[in-house]
């Protein structure tokens, strides 16, 4: 921004620039026909067939977890939705609760309490620096070893862990359910109007609000509605019977493994991320808002969180970048996502590598690409804020 | 701004140049007397053409085996660091019969997806890599399966209390299955085919199947013939079960070679079926010396090289089989040692014994003449 | 429990101790809650680890304590170091992982000479040739290479020659010519926006497909080509930060001097931008390192390979805990010093600046 505009000429590098760029260009067409011409013959000799004309064919195979209906008669393309809902299903799972441990991290890792900040410090370098296809096969091992399901590890009445997988309540499909979500709805939206009110009178009147009564009414309105919902009826529990649980849902141990190193491995980086956006604000930010008679608490909700916020987006994108491109580890441990069953049961059935792979970065890069723009969308608008 | 242009160009054309040093190096020359006469063949030509195969391996004299990159009695590395296992005997024999050397062997571990990349490119001569045989597997990808040196197929495992005769007689029964494996699509394909029902009792793995077959979780055990037959040996009274006859899955595992070197392709089956012949000669590793000066047997002296002409046909030297069944003993025995009674999978023959064995198998070899 | 504005000013242990863990009641409830967690946590892993276990043994009939089986490793370790390099040749593994870390040592050093980087290239090419045999020794085939020896072969030299294609890709990044910089925008974005797994896949399957007919190349070289690349897109990324932290003032000093503007590049921007870059780079390397673990999904048997292949050995069934721990505390211990150095490498003092002219 600081530079001067450049000039056109020495835009296009001038003349020498110009040739330097065709010989290049040229250099790399060259290339990529070489590539082409070689893969061709390569193709016609191993009598392998091309074209994604396989992909209206019936893939014939089943796959363990589809989110979205699917037998085995249907095409190679509906493999390629189900590996992709799964891949982001593991994917979102994994961005909300490594964020969650991430921020409890970063905030451990600045605490002035000394057992928690050593905790959190050890806890980062550790997962930081196993690999993490060694964390997916540990994480892995440990389900396989966990008790069978008589002997499931239980967390209260509806929760339990065996090695065949995590059991977990799940809605049963009603009409009521209807009614539940509709009044959760309108909570939600009652409670952030008020919010909004509130915000804006204490902004007129200088006081600080040091509690939540539209949040509040959003809580204790969806708490209603989930203990209305809460009748057998509604839920279906895991409950043992014979010889595994029945009911609820039933999360795959390849699913339990790899969202729990997906988890604690991208929660590593994101506490550092955490860490560096509350270090990056201003010591003296903290300092005036205590001085102004905040709480801790306060002062990190109110006066810090915020400022940090905008150093962390950036860096944190990155990592759930990184998240969605590690959930392909899933191959090593037999979890159903994309890499798994597109790049690698169709391609062994099909045998056309070039196509599937493709697809398979394709996908990839089009997530990549999703959150850059989201990422810029954010960045101008954060820009914007910062101007006024 | 020229030169930068220059130097990525540079660069990258340099990158696709990159040459291989790993291919250029040799390895220690095999310790085993070799095979003459075979002429000398440059490594990295195409390997296309008749007898190609066979001459690059002498010219290499190593023969480069893919394997399966680790799997319970088929192929795996001991403590110190040998591959061992039933599809890495046959890798030996392989090499006993066409350089001589049971050493002279390169093992190349693969993955499902690469395997037949890597016998397509030339990287490795053979698969003997359990691999299923397979229609399209057969006539889709210029490859060719040798023959089939293990059959394996899914069935059931029941109590003889029940009087049953039949898988079609299991409606409404609970079956214990292991998940996540193709047994279990097999077994739902089976009951749907037939318009039955039926309750999975589904667990997580071998053994779990195994005992909760054993505390009468369920009424029936299903999963590969062979390990239904390892599980009912283990059982408290193995003659109060039986296996269904029904077989509801087809697994037979064989070689694998590039298809248009027939010659090469007819080796590697006559390698099998060498040490099928062996089986039912009752030729062993031991006693193959004797057989051979003393057998009068036409068929096991054109086996055993001492008729003359046979070898030459393969493009071998003619005590080709000698040298296989001296290394490695007859089918049997590979079987018995990797996966059999003696190793610690315990399997029975079941469908990979001899075809007229006592209990009769599938496993049979054309005749030798 | 914010705070880390709040530097404790020295005091005695109790007062310390005041303000470190028992500030407020909700401070002490949380030092007591972790205290007794970490410390359950650190004793059943010494119990397992160490009490318990097993160290010696053929195969895990020799583990009979509740204990991790370590006989897992102690039976197969000059496999999990050197993969199955014949016996009798080991030194030549050794000698090359010498050569490995004398390579890699300029890079990590802040005033090594230019030419110390130059040999670099050189000292991988000889690690391969004593590994190799060069016809020199009995010759061993890369698919004998193995164990945290491979790991460390592809990191270093995936790095090494990543370094300057990635030079020219940050270079190219921010090049004023529009096609040089879509090209290495391309290539960085498109290299960054996949999994290295799907990239490792090309390797395997896709690569020898675009080899013109009877050209094999090993698989070890297929996958270097391709970490190498990938390795390159990274560092890009870290070169350009370099580029962007020198001062804008020192290309217009060079300038002024005379100097033009691929002198200027390769005299006055890079060195800077590169000493800057060092951290960068240095955590890019760990990236990569650990990020080897992974090739054994194309059948080369580095060190989590050959784990894999002890479990698939009747004797070891169901060791996948230790042996995967094993590997986990090596990878620790090599990136924790790595990552310890990065840092600081960061805290140093930055490149001496340059007097601006008053």
């Amino acid at each position: 921004m600081s530079r001067p505009p450049i000039p056109i000429r020495a835009r296009i590098g001038g003349r020498a620039g110009l040739v330097a760029q065709i010989l290049l260009l040229g250099a790399v067409v060259l290339l990529l026909a070489w590539l082409a011409r070689n893969a061709a013959a390569n193709i016609a000799a191993r009598g392998l067939a091309s074209g994604y004309d396989f992909l209206g064919r019936s893939a014939g195979f089943d796959i363990s977890q589809h989110l979205i209906a699917y037998a085995p008669e249907d095409t190679y393309w509906r493999v390629f939705l189900v590996g992709a809902v799964n891949t982001l299903l593991v994917s979102v799972l994994g961005i909300v609760s490594a964020t969650a441990l991430g921020v409890l991290v970063g905030v451990m890792r600045v605490s002035r309490n000394w057992i928690a900040r050593t905790v959190a410090t050890v806890y980062v370098e550790v997962v930081r620096n196993i690999p993490l296809p060694i964390q997916i096969l540990v994480w892995y091992s440990l389900m396989l070893i966990a008790p069978p399901p008589r002997a499931a590890l239980k967390l209260g009445d509806h929760i339990a862990l065996s090695n065949r997988g995590l059991y977990l309540p799940w809605p049963q499909p009603s009409t009521q359910w209807l009614y539940t979500l509709a009044w959760i709805a309108v909570s939600v939206a009652a409670g952030a109007v008020l919010e909004r009110w509130l915000d804006r009178q204490s902004r007129i009147s200088g006081v600080a609000r040091s509690f939540w009564p539209g949040w509040m009414l959003t809580i204790i309105g969806t708490a209603f509605a989930l203990t209305v919902a809460d009748n057998p009826e509604s839920w279906s529990f895991p409950r043992f019977h014979g010889f595994d649980f029945e009911g609820g849902l039933v999360l795959a141990p390849a699913l339990v493994a790899l969202w729990a190193a997906l988890t604690f491995y991208t929660a590593g980086f994101i506490g550092e991320v955490v860490r560096g956006g509350i270090v990056a604000v201003a010591p003296g930010q903290g300092e005036a808002a205590r001085s102004l008679g905040l709480s801790d608490g306060q002062a990190l909700r109110l006066v810090i969180l915020p400022q940090a916020f905008r150093v962390i987006v950036p860096p944190l994108a990155s990592q759930y970048l990184n998240l969605v491109k590690n959930s392909s580890l899933a191959v090593i441990i037999g979890y159903p996502d994309l890499v798994a069953t597109f790049g690698g049961t169709v391609l062994n059935q099909t045998g056309q590598a070039i196509e599937c792979l493709s697809l398979v970065m394709a996908f990839y890069l089009a997530v990549s690409l999703t959150i850059s723009v989201l990422m810029n969308a954010w960045n101008a608008r954060t820009a914007a804020w910062s101007a006024r | 701004m020229f030169r930068r242009g220059l130097l990525l160009a540079a660069a990258l054309l340099a990158l696709a140049a990159c040459k291989d040093p790993g291919s250029a190096v040799n390895e220690p020359a095999p310790t085993g007397p070799g095979v003459k006469g075979a002429p000398d063949l440059a490594l990295g030509e195409a390997v296309k053409a008749q007898g190609a195969t066979l001459r690059t391996i002498r010219a290499r004299r190593r023969l480069i085996c893919g394997v399966n990159t680790g799997l319970i009695g088929f192929a795996f590395t001991d403590n110190r660091g040998q591959w061992r296992g039933f599809d890495i005997d046959f890798c030996r024999a392989t090499a006993a019969a066409v350089l001589g050397d049971i050493n002279a062997v390169r093992y190349v571990p693969l993955g499902s997806t690469e395997r037949f990349t890597a016998l397509q490119s030339g990287e490795v001569d053979v698969l003997w890599r359990n691999t299923s045989w397979t229609f399209s597997r057969d006539a889709g990808n210029r490859l060719d399966f040798g023959s089939i040196n293990y059959f394996d197929g899914q069935g059931f495992l029941v109590r003889k209390s029940l009087g049953l005769k039949s898988a079609t007689e299991l409606n409404g029964a609970r079956i214990c299955v292991q998940t996540g494996s193709t047994t279990e699509l097999n077994v739902a394909d089976f009951f749907r085919s037939k318009g039955l029902k039926y309750t999975p009792v589904v667990v997580d793995t071998e053994d779990q199947a195994h005992a909760a077959y054993a505390k009468e979780a369920c009424d029936a055990l299903t999963a590969d013939m062979s390990e239904l037959a390892a599980v009912r040996a283990i059982l408290d009274n193995p003659d109060t079960h039986m296996l269904l006859p029904e077989v509801i899955s087809k697994e037979p595992f064989g070689p694998v070679v590039r298809q248009g070197d027939d010659q090469w392709e007819d080796i590697i089956r006559w390698t099998l079926y060498a040490t099928i012949l062996a089986e039912e000669f009752g030729i062993t590793d031991r006693n193959v010396d004797e057989m051979r000066r003393t057998s009068a047997n036409p068929e096991v002296r054109r086996l055993l090289g001492v008729e003359p002409g046979f070898g030459k046909m393969l493009g071998l030297s003619d005590d080709w089989a000698y040298r296989a069944i001296k290394a490695e003993g007859n089918y049997g025995q590979i079987f018995e040692r990797n996966i059999g009674r003696n190793s610690p999978l315990k399997l029975e023959r079941g469908m990979n014994a001899l075809w007229n064995a006592q209990k009769p198998g599938l496993m049979y070899a054309p005749p030798m003449r | 429990m914010s705070a880390a504005m709040r530097p404790p000013p020295r005091r005695t242990a109790l007062q310390w101790a005041r303000t470190n863990l028992f500030a407020t009641p909700l401070d002490a409830g949380l030092t007591v809650i972790l205290s007794l967690g970490a410390a359950w946590l650190a004793w059943s892993l010494i119990d397992w680890a160490v009490l318990q276990a097993t160290f010696t043994g053929e195969s895990r009939s020799a583990c009979k304590g509740s204990g991790a089986c370590w006989a897992l490793v102690t039976a197969r370790w000059p496999q999990l170091f050197t993969g199955f390099y014949p016996e009798g040749h080991r030194w030549r593994v050794a000698a090359a992982t010498l050569l490995l870390l004398m390579a890699a040592a300029p890079f990590a050093m802040r005033h090594a000479k230019a030419w110390t980087y130059l040999l670099a290239p050189a000292g991988i090419v000889l690690a391969f040739m004593v590994m190799g045999g060069a016809h020199v020794l009995p010759g061993v085939p890369s698919e004998y290479w193995g164990g945290v020896f491979l790991n460390l072969l592809i990191g270093v030299t995936g790095a090494i020659f990543a370094l300057p294609i990635g030079v020219l890709l940050a270079l190219g990044r921010r090049s004023n010519l529009p096609i040089v910089k879509a090209l290495s925008v391309g290539f960085i974005e498109i290299v960054r926006g996949v999994p290295l797994i799907t990239l490792l896949f090309m390797a395997s399957v896709m690569l020898p497909l675009f080899m013109p007919t009877g050209v094999t190349l090993s698989r070890l070289m297929r996958a270097l080509v391709v970490i190498t690349l990938f390795e390159a897109a990274y560092m890009a990324e870290g070169v350009r930060g370099g580029l962007q932290a020198t001062p804008d003032g020192q290309r217009e000093a060079a300038k002024a001097l005379g100097l033009g503007p691929v002198r200027t590049t390769l005299l006055v921007v890079l060195p800077q931008a590169l000493r800057i870059a060092i951290p960068a780079l240095v955590n890019s390397f760990i990236g990569l390192f650990k990020d080897t673990t992974l090739v054994f999904v194309i059948g080369l048997l580095e060190v989590t390979g050959v784990a894999r292949q002890a479990l698939a050995d009747y004797a070891w069934q169901g060791k996948d805990v230790e042996a995967f721990a094993f590997i986990a505390a090596v990878f620790w211990v090599v990136c924790f010093a790595m990552s310890r150095f990065a840092a600081a490498l960061e805290r140093a003092p930055k490149v001496k600046p340059v007097q601006e002219p008053a």
